[in-house]
């Protein structure tokens, strides 16, 4: 009843290198890169104007990734390329490409979802401003995210990291013509940076004391207990992991993605489900046994799992009062980064990734229903919706099923990797290295699955129940718009058999490949125990959120008022935080470092500059009045003047009589002749 | 053979056509002073020609190009003086200052 069994160095079990198939992988970043370059060039000539090449390379990836995942499903597939790039030192910089469990999931992932975002795409911008720029920069942000899932070595993952945040600042900004879109793409774009100087701190402890970039070496060098890496594991691991707090959104960094709903609703659903925000987990799944082996990361993984529980309970709390409902959806990922995170803190690899997998697809699957009721009632908030499952029953159905599955309710996607996470708390709190603090974590993981339940439930009722308080006739979006969305139920209905304990665990197989899955403990039956409390938290969530907000229009909305003194402000202000950062860090920075920086231009810079230019005008002045007007066009008037007189003088001479013209001649001649005889 | 007498006549023509290309008033006097200078170039060529015993005979060779250039120089001189004289009823040398200032 609570099997658990523990991974170990996985390369007893037989794997292949996936032949051609897996060499030729360098495609996968390289095909959306190319796109992009195509697009921003030639696309606004094409027909659909730069989105068929968006879309063909997502194709492409979708098609390469489930022909890898099904060849990765028969039979592991382990492989590594790389080309040299350059030799810095003793370090060698090379562009790589992984194929194995855990990338061939992401490019499964990061294709499937981004080409039915891609798709819908073409409905919900079609007649929006800068529409090739927009696939210009999707398509970066696509490939820029298969760049840093397909990096064998922690540099080429910078740059992938790096771009993704390019691209996010790009798309988050679609709409700059609005100040407020703007600051939010700023402030993800700092909000990152600042982790991202963790990432690269972490990058240099790391690499410098292996000696190589590679996540195999790093991974050797743990799996044999390398001494001087043992030294510096803590503050490079936890450096790595800041990096991921800012990319996975963890709470305090969490600030940027509620704002990141400034963008366009497919960038929302593409950055909540497959891109992004994975990043974070994914590394910390790709440095799992770093975090996991005694001596190294252990002492991190307890910061890891704190900052994921915290994470989860307290953004899935505010997302229970926004009125927004992007932004109900945009809390409700941090919640389940959150549970992403807890996982990897509890020594659970399979579980946090099965969850970011079936996460990917019913989160784009609400995003982009958000995007169609949004698209249809021109406004986010929920007040403005209402009695929309009339007007809008394929929206309905589909975001029904997403909102089902994030909840966690059996038998879709969500309840499976909900459960795998809550069972292997329960493992570490028992029988693993987390004691109380796992267990605490645990009554939290269960708390979040009810609020989760909680929320998804009010934004059915307000979206989708009661009567319309908007304006105009919703209906359902075009086929472009709708058909991704059935697609995407599919698989927030099919995602989580892949992984059944005790039953199907082909999962925990195809991302368990090689030394990346070492020290992982998945469930190998299920845990009736958790389960039922999970689901049991899950349906109370679901009838309490029924019991507030099923009914006519008039009362929901007053109830949606509902009130506890002290926590309701602290919700809508969301903790003080974003205060805390404005005051705290922003307003001393724009205070006194503005003021200094003010008083030095003032002082400093002006005053030089005026000097400079004091001193340019005397000089000024000295070359024109001095120089310029009293001795050279003294001398040029001075030669054109007696020029001009010689000629007056001259010109007598011309009389134009050929007889004196003919004695000046003569006597010319004279002249040489007898100059001549006098000096022979 | 001496020379001198020849150089004496020459100096003697062609300071006589000097003084006509300077006094004379009629343009066709003018030209004539003209031809006596250059009748008296030809004396010295021919003069010296036969003096140096020249194999080439080159001093009567330019004595004739001196006469064929002469006699072209008469025909386009008359032509512009009878032209002239057509256009002003005069063909009074001082009254032609047309390449005065």
């Amino acid at each position: 009843m609570n099997a658990f069994s523990t991974m170990v160095l996985a390369a007893d079990v037989p794997y292949t290198d996936g032949g051609m198939l897996a060499q030729m992988a360098w495609l996968i970043p390289v095909v959306p890169l190319v796109a992009m370059f195509a697009i921003v060039f030639f696309g606004k000539r094409l027909p659909y104007r730069g989105w068929e090449l968006a879309v063909f390379s997502m194709g492409f990836v979708a098609a390469y990734g489930i022909v890898l995942f099904v060849a990765n499903a028969a039979s592991g597939i382990v492989y590594e390329g790389a080309i040299e790039v350059a030799t810095i030192g003793s370090f060698t910089i090379e562009w790589g490409w992984v194929v194995d469990g855990l990338s061939i999931m992401m490019y499964t992932v990061v294709g499937v979802v981004g080409l039915l975002v891609f798709i819908y795409a073409k409905g919900y911008m079609a007649d929006e401003v800068r529409y090739t720029w927009f696939f210009a920069s999707f398509t970066l942000f696509g490939g820029a995210m298969l760049v840093l899932v397909s990096a064998a070595n922690m540099i080429q993952l910078i740059v992938g990291w790096e771009l993704v945040g390019v691209a996010s600042y790009l798309l988050i900004g679609h709409y700059w013509e609005d100040h407020e879109n703007n600051a939010a793409a700023i402030k993800a774009f700092i909000t990152n940076k600042v982790a991202d100087v963790g990432l690269v701190i972490g990058v240099i402890i790391i690499g410098v004391t292996v000696g190589s970039f590679r996540f195999d070496d790093v991974l050797a060098a743990v799996a044999n207990g390398d001494s001087a890496l043992a030294q510096v594991a803590f503050w490079g691991g936890l450096a790595l992991f800041i990096g991921a707090m800012g990319k996975s959104a963890q709470f305090p960094l969490h600030v940027w993605l509620p704002d990141a709903m400034a963008g366009p609703t497919p960038v929302s659903a593409l950055m909540h489900a497959a891109t992004m925000v994975t990043a974070g987990v994914y590394l910390l799944g790709r440095m799992f046994p770093f975090y996991q082996s005694e001596m190294f990361g252990a002492d991190v993984k307890t910061i890891i799992i704190v900052i994921g529980a915290l994470t989860l309970l307290l953004t899935g709390l505010i997302a229970l009062v926004q009125t927004d409902i992007k932004k109900v959806l945009a809390y409700s990922t941090l919640s389940q980064l959150g549970y992403m995170v807890v996982a990897m803190g509890a020594g659970a690899y399979t579980a946090g990734l099965f969850h970011l997998f079936t996460h990917a697809f019913f989160k784009a699957l609400l995003f982009l229903g958000a995007g169609a009721v949004i698209h249809a009632v021109h406004s986010n908030e929920m007040t403005d919706m209402g009695g929309l499952r009339k007007y809008m029953p394929g929206t309905y159905k589909t975001f029904l099923i997403g909102s089902l599955a994030l909840a966690g309710i059996f038998p879709l996607a969500g309840f499976w990797s909900k459960d795998e996470i809550l069972a292997s708390i329960q493992y570490d709190a028992t029988s693993g290295t987390g004691g109380t603090l796992a267990s605490f974590v645990l009554v939290v993981a269960i708390v979040g699955a009810f609020i989760t339940a909680f929320y998804m439930a009010r934004t059915v009722y307000l979206t989708f129940f009661g009567e319309y308080k908007g304006h105009g006739h919703p209906h359902d979006p075009k086929p472009v718009m709708l058909y991704p969305l059935y697609a995407l139920a599919f698989f927030a209905v099919v995602a989580g058999f892949v992984n059944m304990p005790g039953i199907f665990t082909g999962f925990t197989d195809w991302v368990g490949t090689r030394m990346f899955a070492a020290g992982d403990h998945h469930a190998e039956s299920l845990n009736l125990v958790v389960a039922v409390i999970g689901l049991a938290a899950a349906g109370a969530g679901i009838a309490l959120g029924t019991r507030l907000w099923r009914g006519d229009a008039a009362t929901q909305e007053e109830r949606d008022r509902f009130r506890i003194a002290g926590l309701y402000p602290l919700l809508e202000r969301k903790y003080f935080i974003d205060d805390l950062y404005l005051g705290g860090v922003v307003g001393p920075i724009k205070g006194p470092v503005a003021r200094f920086v003010d008083w030095t231009n003032t002082y400093v810079i002006d005053s030089v500059v005026n000097g400079v230019a004091a001193v340019s005008m005397t000089l000024g002045r000295f070359v024109y009045g001095g120089l310029d007007q009293r001795g050279i066009d003294l001398a040029a008037n001075a030669i054109a003047g007696g020029a001009s007189e010689a000629g007056e003088a001259l010109r007598y001479t011309t009389t134009g009589k050929v007889q004196q013209y003919v004695g000046a001649v003569f006597l010319g001649a004279i002249v040489l002749v007898v100059g001549f005889l006098i000096v022979t | 053979m001496i020379v001198n007498q020849f150089l004496v006549l020459a100096a003697a023509l062609f300071s006589l056509g000097v003084y006509g290309v300077m006094v004379r008033r009629n343009a066709v006097l003018v030209l004539l002073s003209v031809e006596l200078m250059l009748a008296a170039v030809n004396i010295n060529l021919v003069a010296f020609g036969a003096h140096l015993q020249d194999t080439l005979v080159s001093g009567q060779v330019f004595a004739l190009f001196v006469l064929a250039v002469a006699a072209a120089e008469v025909g386009v001189g008359l032509a512009i003086i009878v032209l002239i004289f057509r256009n002003r009823q005069s063909a009074n040398v001082d009254e032609l200052d047309l390449m005065r200032w």
